[in-house]
């Protein structure tokens, strides 16, 4: 028995019918179509399918679709404009935060939370708020410089009401 | 000063805008129109005769389209699975593996059935209704008890559980080692078996063209060409009817290298039944029948003189096969001819003994062999310095092979290639300062503070490798391909057989290519993981080859392009082509470098009328490069840690890592190399077992819960540093470094925490030296009773 659930995601309304036991991350994959959410545990540890739901970072198999009813989800495609990547993505790029990429996007989306929650985190602060998410393939090193790179060019861009691109220390 | 000089350079990678944004294409990412699901039925017995399937209840659950078994597969499905020989044992069984179980299954997790449904839900809940009758068997799980002749077989028709025996070198060659030996320490070390875990699991969609037939397979693989041939020859399909393509992959570490069942399976099931069939893994299924790492004992002894001086090394590998050989799981024996170091040895006796168990086969994982050898080479000489009351520092330098003995012959006749062991330790004792931790060991010692400091002087065979060598030793020759088209208006499109997944190939590549055909860095693009491209045959990514046997390969193949592009522009300057000067990407006379022609005019002439007499059209090459030797990367790690032996957790205060691996082309990623394989190593020293109860050969860790994969919060911070010591080996000057952290990183941790627990007495620590092992180790060294420890084992959570 099929359900209606809709929901905004990416700033698209949206409604679907979907089984109940659809999980949020497989409704973004299969039904939305948007396949950068990734899935790599099915046991909610690795934080692959992280995205934001009403601006929350959100292990997104943790939920029923039918349970994002009314949400706002965000996920890695609704960060850049065009071809203008958000600023964490370009630190990503800038840090080699990334190596097979598949964690990636989960990182992305954990980290834009915690610099909305905490914009200028220390080394630890960023530990801490990734630790829900699992790379297996760069340490964490550049991830956690990425993360700190990001923080500074935006609070650098917000201070100095310029563009990111144009930002410095 | 060259225009045009990107060896070498930090170029950001041009994988990245797809990545970071979402628009990767993994292996889940892809679907076919029409597509069914597989669910495969597993063994939840480590052991277990197959009496009866009853698939009555499954075959008429709602959107199901088939359910099979074994016999649905005669006839479909031929042959058993490969395994290269790595050596030629004195004694050798290879228990037959056909891709889904018959009569008896091997270990848990094994095939017995497969549904295939409309939907990934219906295929599971159908799975679910699928009787399997199974008459449990004994489990065969500890290597020691396994060889005892009243053991349980791991396969009830085998006489015993011995997958090989082989002494490579024999005992007597040790007599007057050890016969002269002033000391001897002898060591029993472990090495547990780990899940390679690629944050990706694998997964398999395969299309079949009745018409045409012809087979698509896409799948999540380091080696596609491989799979194009085995799989290619168990349906009886020509290569040139099948295409394997892999785009990005989520990580591999060794474990997307050999074929699997699903890989037969998906593909046999997309032609029996017409349809496009899809199956992704779960973790679950991934921990339990992706092949693991490691897996060994070595019982290992040391002869030397009391002043240090290393004489002989006797040593046994007892490896953990599982229930049948890995495709390249001899490979791992290398931790034998491995085992000497980077040190002077009279001798070393050397034996490896397969032991058949009722567990997932073991293969390569990231090092294979070689992180076994450095682990134990320099845990002992540890061990030894320890014993004499010498710095292990003085042992090392003591032994070292010399910079001035390059190349160098080893104890089993491998040929290290270049090196320089003294300097990148002097660089990486000034960079953590070496002395004055010692000082401050001593001093915290007195107050009752446990540091801890490390040393590993690893090196590292790499680059595979000489057919001579593959072939004598794997039966496969482990060259590397590679197509170099330059278009007419100048672009260059470069096949590669290796193929990346998350090494970057597609930037440093490029970056040769650039720097070789003298062509801006944009107009290059790299191309891998589809067989329907490029030369006939690839090897792949593993062993940390790519760059040494693949980038010279693609810097081969552009050398050719650039010979050919001299012969055109020395007819379009109307001049005689040994006075043609090619620099920067252009070619002039020599002496009038005004009047140059770029390489796309040169292109765009070779594709054009006019060509000199006998020319033929086009401008492209393929090149196949047998490397001459392996290369041998090496470094120095020092790892200073606190143990608290109250509570038996270690404290990360340093982590500093000196690596050399010849020429660089691009440092930031060698960096980022070095870190994930750092933290690897870290992550077997302290947290990570795939653990089975003995008993019943039930696997305890098959999620991530159970099964420690390290966060943020628990890695220290890593100081990397290197010196370049360009190898003979290839044109380009360079080495692997995909694998070094790994190899060398598990060994520095633990040298680092035995050092800081000696005060107990403690001579040793094996992997993983997780707070509630260490504590009670700690605890019974000190003669207090550990009995209140709460059990546990291996895994973290």
């Amino acid at each position: 028995m099929k359900r209606k659930v809709a929901l905004t995601v990416n700033g698209s309304r949206r409604e679907d019918e979907v089984e109940p036991r659809l999980l949020l991350v497989h409704y973004l994959r299969d039904v939305a179509g948007l396949t950068g959410t990734h899935i790599g545990c099915d046991t909610s540890q690795c934080g692959a399918c992280t995205v934001l739901v009403d601006g929350k970072a959100v292990k997104s198999c943790t939920l029923f679709a039918v349970q994002a009813q009314d949400a706002e989800v965000e996920t890695i495609e609704g960060l850049a404009t065009g071809d203008q990547l958000h600023p964490l993505q370009q630190a990503f790029w800038d840090n080699h935060g990334l190596q097979c990429g598949y964690c990636t996007p989960g990182f992305i989306m954990a980290g834009v939370y915690l610099l909305s929650q905490n914009p200028n985190p220390t080394d630890d602060e960023i530990r801490k708020g990734l630790e829900g998410n699992l790379c297996r393939c760069t340490g964490y090193v550049n991830i956690i410089k990425s993360v700190k790179d990001a923080a500074q060019k935006m609070g650098a861009a917000k201070g100095a009401g310029t563009p990111v691109a144009a930002g410095g220390e | 000063m060259a225009v045009t000089q990107l060896i070498g350079a930090k170029i950001h990678r041009r994988e990245d805008p797809r990545l970071v944004s979402g628009h990767g294409r993994y292996i889940d990412d892809l679907n076919r129109p029409g597509q069914v699901y597989a669910t495969f039925v597993r063994s939840p017995y480590a052991h277990a005769k197959i009496q009866k399937i009853d698939l009555t209840e499954a075959k008429a659950a709602a959107g199901v389209r088939a359910v099979y078994t074994a016999k649905d597969f005669q006839g479909q499905v031929a042959g058993t699975h490969p395994t290269v020989a790595a050596f030629a044992p004195e004694k050798k069984t290879v228990p037959d593996r056909f891709p889904i179980a018959s009569g008896e299954a091997a270990y848990q997790g094994e095939i017995v059935a497969v549904v295939l449904a409309d939907t990934k839900s219906a295929a599971d809940d159908a799975a679910n209704l699928v009787q399997v009758d199974y008459d449990v068997l004994p489990a065969v799980g500890d290597l020691e008890k396994a060889l005892e002749p009243n053991s349980p077989k791991a396969h009830t028709d085998l006489a015993d559980n011995l997958g090989w025996d082989m002494t490579l070198v024999p005992w007597e060659a040790t007599d007057s080692a050890f016969g002269s030996a002033e000391v001897v320490v002898k060591e029993r070390i472990l090495q547990q078996r780990l899940a390679p875990t690629p944050m990706e699991t694998r997964g398999v969609l395969a299309e079949y063209d009745t018409f045409d037939k012809r087979l698509t397979i896409w799948m999540s693989n380091q080696n596609p060409h491989f799979i194009r041939l085995f799989v290619g020859g168990a349906l009886s399909l020509p290569e040139s009817s099948v295409r394997v393509i892999s785009q990005d992959v989520g990580g591999g570490f060794g474990s997307k290298i050999s074929p699997y069942p699903e890989d037969y399976l998906v593909p046999a099931m997309a032609r029996m039944g017409g349809r496009p069939v899809k199956w992704i893994e779960t973790r679950t299924e991934s921990i339990q029948n992706t092949t693991h790492g490691r897996g060994q004992i070595f019982d290992v002894e040391v002869a030397a003189k009391k002043d240090g001086t290393l004489l002989g090394m006797r040593l046994t590998q007892y490896l953990d096969l599982g229930a049948y050989h890995g495709t390249f799981g001899a490979f791992q024996a290398c931790a034998c001819v491995m085992a000497g170091g980077a040190y002077h040895w009279q001798g070393i006796s050397a034996r490896t003994v397969g032991v058949l168990t009722n567990k997932v086969p073991t293969d390569p994982y990231r090092g294979a062999g070689r992180p076994e050898a450095t682990h134990l080479v320099e845990r002992m000489l540890d061990r030894l310095a320890q014993e004499i009351g010498m710095d292990p520092i003085e042992l090392r330098r003591k032994n070292f092979i010399q910079a001035s003995e390059f190349p160098y012959t080893q104890n089993f006749g491998l040929v290290i290639d270049s090196g320089d062991y003294e300097k990148s330790l002097a660089k990486a004792m000034s960079i953590a300062g070496y002395d004055e931790l010692r000082k401050r060991q001593a001093d915290l010692r007195g107050k009752g503070r446990y540091l801890g400091i490390g040393v590993s002087t690893w090196i590292e065979l790499c680059g595979f490798g000489p057919s001579a060598l593959a072939g004598a030793t794997a039966g496969v020759a482990l060259v590397e391909s590679a197509q170099v088209r330059v278009h007419p208006t100048g672009s260059v499109a470069v096949y590669t057989g290796t193929h990346s997944h998350g090494q970057g190939h597609e930037t440093t590549f490029a970056q040769i290519v650039a720097d070789t055909l003298g062509v801006p860095y944009e107009q290059v693009e790299i191309r891998h993981g589809d067989t329907n491209e490029g030369p006939s045959f690839g090897y792949g990514t593993y062993g940390s080859r790519s760059l040494a046997v693949g980038g010279m390969a693609i810097h081969r193949a552009s050398q050719r392009v650039v010979d050919k592009a001299k012969k055109l522009a020395a007819h379009m300057l109307e001049a005689a082509e040994e006075d043609i000067v090619f620099d920067q990407g252009k070619f002039h006379v020599k002496g009038s470098p005004e009047k140059a022609k770029a390489m796309g005019e040169v292109a765009f002439a070779a594709y054009g009328a006019g060509l000199p007499e006998g020319m033929e059209h086009g401008l492209e090459a393929v090149a196949y490069f047998d490397p001459p030797n392996l290369v041998w990367p090496f470094g120095a790690h020092i790892a200073v840690v606190e143990v608290d032996p109250e509570t038996g957790s270690v404290k990360f205060e340093k982590y500093v890592a000196v690596d050399d691996c010849g020429n660089v082309i691009n440092p930031m990623v060698v960096e980022g190399q070095l870190h994930g394989g750092i933290v690897q190593g870290f992550s077997q020293a302290l947290f990570e077992d795939v653990a089975y109860d003995e008993a019943s050969g039930q696997l305890r860790t098959g999620t991530m819960l159970d099964y420690m994969v390290p966060t943020a919060v628990e890695i220290p911070d890593i100081q990397l540093d290197s010196t370049v010591t360009p190898t003979p080996v290839n044109d380009l000057g360079v080495k692997g470094i995909g694998e070094a952290g790994t190899i060398a990183a598990s060994v520095a941790v633990i040298n680092a925490i035995t050092d800081a627990v000696s005060p107990f007495g403690i001579t040793h620590v094996d992997m993983p030296a997780s707070p509630d092992r260490l504590w009670k180790q700690i605890k019974e060294a000190r003669g207090v009773s550990a009995t209140s420890a709460n059990g546990g084992g291996g895994a973290q959570a």
